[in-house]
């Protein structure tokens, strides 16, 4: 159990280290599956063959080269060949909607797929016994059962 | 009440599909918008050149096509990482020098490109033709763009005439529309 714990919070520490070093220091296997070849969309650098995809890599590996961040390399390719060139809109402005809307839509499912579930399980649910006649049927309705009752009065008369 | 919520979210859920239909028409629209030119010059239509205002490939002024109102322009699309581009270059540089006199202007539209690889292209080839960077390619779809090189004619009065030219130029193929674009209005 012990061992579990510490394993547990070596990867949580690991997990952000390891995310800050690609941020600071990128490879070029970093930005190749996060960019995407503009003549060729939807295939990333990673997938793309292209002589444009080609350009791309050098570029990516000159600024690497020259000590600049993750960040600041897909600014510089979004500056030259626009926002379409990521491959994952940016968590900014009005690229927020692709990721807000359909996070919504889920979850906006999920909850009336369970007020469904909830509504369907209550109609299925069995009648209370006070309110069920003594065969087991639906109640009559009062005028009904007195008219019953005085016909059989009657009857019986 | 419960019906009145029912028929309200009903109307809710037709109106937000109505809307990404919408969205998915106008999106086609938008991509689609010059496929139809190319046809429109082959059947001698003379369409409008759609307009445009993009930044220099030196990135110092802007450059527009309204600005060449009044003079034939020689459109041509191309990229530094396009192969056939290299050789049409020095034709269309000869062109340029040629006719400059006669009032045509080459424009050449360098796109889905790093600006640094066009700039290094244009100083290789010694053009010195107005070069205009769309780095994001907005040009393309509005002129039915499929590859790169493309050129179009643009007429004095902003017109697509002539033949709209997939691939690379010739020196043959050039020059007749070139003469085809002197003479037009």
């Amino acid at each position: 159990m012990r061992r579990l714990l510490v394993a547990t919070l070596l990867l949580a520490l690991a997990g952000p280290t390891s995310a800050t070093a690609s941020e600071e220091r990128p490879t070029l296997a970093d930005l190749e599956d996060e960019v995407v070849c503009p003549v060729c969309t939807p295939e990333t650098l990673e997938q793309s063959n292209s002589a444009v995809a080609d350009r791309m890599r050098a570029f990516i590996r000159q600024r690497i080269a020259a000590g600049d961040t993750k960040s600041e390399i897909k600014e510089k390719l979004v500056a030259q060949f626009g926002e379409q060139v990521l491959a994952a809109p940016s968590k900014s402005g009005f690229n927020v909607l692709a990721w807000a809307l359909p996070l919504t839509g889920g979850l906006l499912a999920g909850v009336a797929v369970g007020l469904l579930a909830l509504r369907w399980s209550r109609a299925r649910e069995p009648t209370a016994p006070d309110e069920a006649s003594s065969n087991g049927g639906p109640p009559l309705d009062p005028e009904l059962e007195q008219r019953v009752d005085e016909e059989l009065a009657r009857f019986d008369a | 009440m419960a019906a009145r919520l029912k028929l309200l979210s009903q109307a809710a859920a037709v109106m937000v599909v109505a809307l990404l239909i919408a969205l998915l028409g106008w999106q086609i629209a938008k991509t689609e918008e010059g496929r139809g030119l190319s046809a429109a010059v082959a059947a001698g239509k003379a369409p409008p050149a759609p307009g445009f205002a993009l930044e220099s490939l030196e990135g110092e002024e802007e450059i527009s096509l309204a600005d060449f109102r009044g003079r034939p322009v020689v459109l041509n699309f191309w990229a530094s990482w396009c192969g056939p581009c290299k050789d049409e270059a020095p034709m269309l540089q000869s062109a340029w020098e040629r006719y400059g006199d006669r009032g045509l202007v080459v424009l050449g539209i360098d796109a889905q490109d790093l600006k640094f690889d066009g700039r290094r292209f244009a100083e290789r080839y010694a053009l010195t033709y107005p070069l205009a960077y769309d780095g994001n390619g907005s040009t393309l779809g509005r002129y039915g763009l499929t590859g790169f090189p493309e050129t179009w004619f643009v007429s004095r009065s902003g017109r697509l005439v002539g033949e709209h030219i997939t691939g690379p130029l010739d020196e043959e193929t050039l020059e007749r529309n070139i003469q085809v674009l002197l003479g037009a209005a």
